[in-house]
């Protein structure tokens, strides 16, 4: 029984399972916060958009996940003509697979046995949202924007992957209007293999750079 | 001294137009010291510094402009310009020779050998 050891007595502020409990959300609402319920609701109240719309845009944001990035990954890596498109025009390759580019402008940089590269942004968190979903918390933080620009070898350490000494890195700084993809390399076992299965080893850290795929 | 990267350009066009660049791949430019009030998305670690142009993006809307609800006319070339680690951080450099590109606004570059 895992809870056995906690029957026997209870510390002060802990669930009858022993943990502390989930503080409730009780606190006021920031600035912005009521900034943004006061706009929304006005802009419901006078018609311009509807409650539902806003919930079907919420929707449509969260289903975009790091498996459409993947897809586009393993495609690429059984189809030349394919990744030579991809290359020259990331957005009108990823829209060839039926994948909404939505206005994001991307730009598929590629993993070779000289180059790899990692993907971030300085200035705020400028990510390729149509392709992997929102990006994951620590690609925001300013430890990961400040860091992997001046010493992306460490950081990438910490991620666990080791570079080999004459490996380049190249960090990507998303500062403008591009959103960058990393195509990774092809890892050496996976001849034969389908589609489906290639994408399942694409993780969304190998897409951003922060990985490698491995074999299962 | 400046460390300047190898630049492969890629073998195909930009797939966004623009109406005439200054620059061309390959091309070495400098990141003005400009310091001007504003929203601007020209990262400060990179004014003053040298590097190559590794390909041209196309003619993108001037953020500045759009920040402060403007249209951002004229559009302005958007170049993506190539840097060594040496060159960014000199001594304190992780590692020389590794590489970090940015996408810089043209009126943010001027050629290497201007005063």
């Amino acid at each position: 029984m895992p809870h056995d050891h906690h029957d026997h007595f209870h510390h002060e502020g802990m669930s009858p399972s022993g943990h502390p409990f989930q503080p409730d959300n009780d606190h006021p609402l920031t600035y912005w916060q009521r900034m943004e319920i006061a706009v929304r609701e006005l802009l419901v109240e006078k018609g311009i958009t509807t409650a539902a719309a806003i919930n079907a845009q919420i929707e449509k944001m969260d289903a975009r996940t790091p498996a459409l990035g993947a897809a586009v990954v393993a495609r690429a890596w059984g189809d030349p003509a394919f990744k030579a498109r991809l290359l020259a025009d990331g957005s009108a390759a990823m829209e060839e697979m039926g994948i909404d580019p939505d206005g994001l402008k991307l730009v598929v940089v590629e993993n070779t046995d000289e180059v790899h590269n990692v993907v971030v942004c300085t200035l705020c968190s400028c990510y390729p949202r149509n392709l992997l979903g929102l990006p994951p918390d620590w690609y925001k933080t300013r430890a990961y924007r400040s860091r992997t620009v001046r010493e992306p070898r460490a950081v990438l350490g910490e991620f666990g992957l080791e570079l080999a000494e004459d490996v380049r890195v190249q960090v990507h700084d998303s500062t403008a209007d591009m959103r960058y993809l990393v195509l990774p390399r092809r890892p050496d076992g996976t001849e034969g293999w389908d589609a489906e299965a290639l994408a399942a080893i694409v993780t969304r850290d190998c897409m951003i750079g922060v990985a490698v795929p491995q074999m299962p | 001294m400046t460390v300047l990267p190898e630049v492969t350009s890629p073998p195909f066009p930009p797939p966004y137009p623009t109406r005439g660049a200054r620059f061309a791949p390959g091309d070495t430019v400098r990141v003005r010291r400009g310091a001007a009030p504003g929203h601007m998305r020209t990262p400060w670690f990179l004014r003053g510094r040298t590097g190559r142009v590794e390909r041209i993006c196309g003619d993108f809307a001037n953020p500045e402009e759009l920040a402060y609800r403007r249209d951002g006319d004229p559009a302005r070339a958007v170049y993506r310009v190539r840097f060594t680690m040496a060159e960014v951080w000199g001594e304190a450099a992780e590692r020389a020779q590794d590489t970090i590109d940015a996408e810089i606004f043209e009126h943010w570059l001027e050629a290497a050998d201007a005063p």
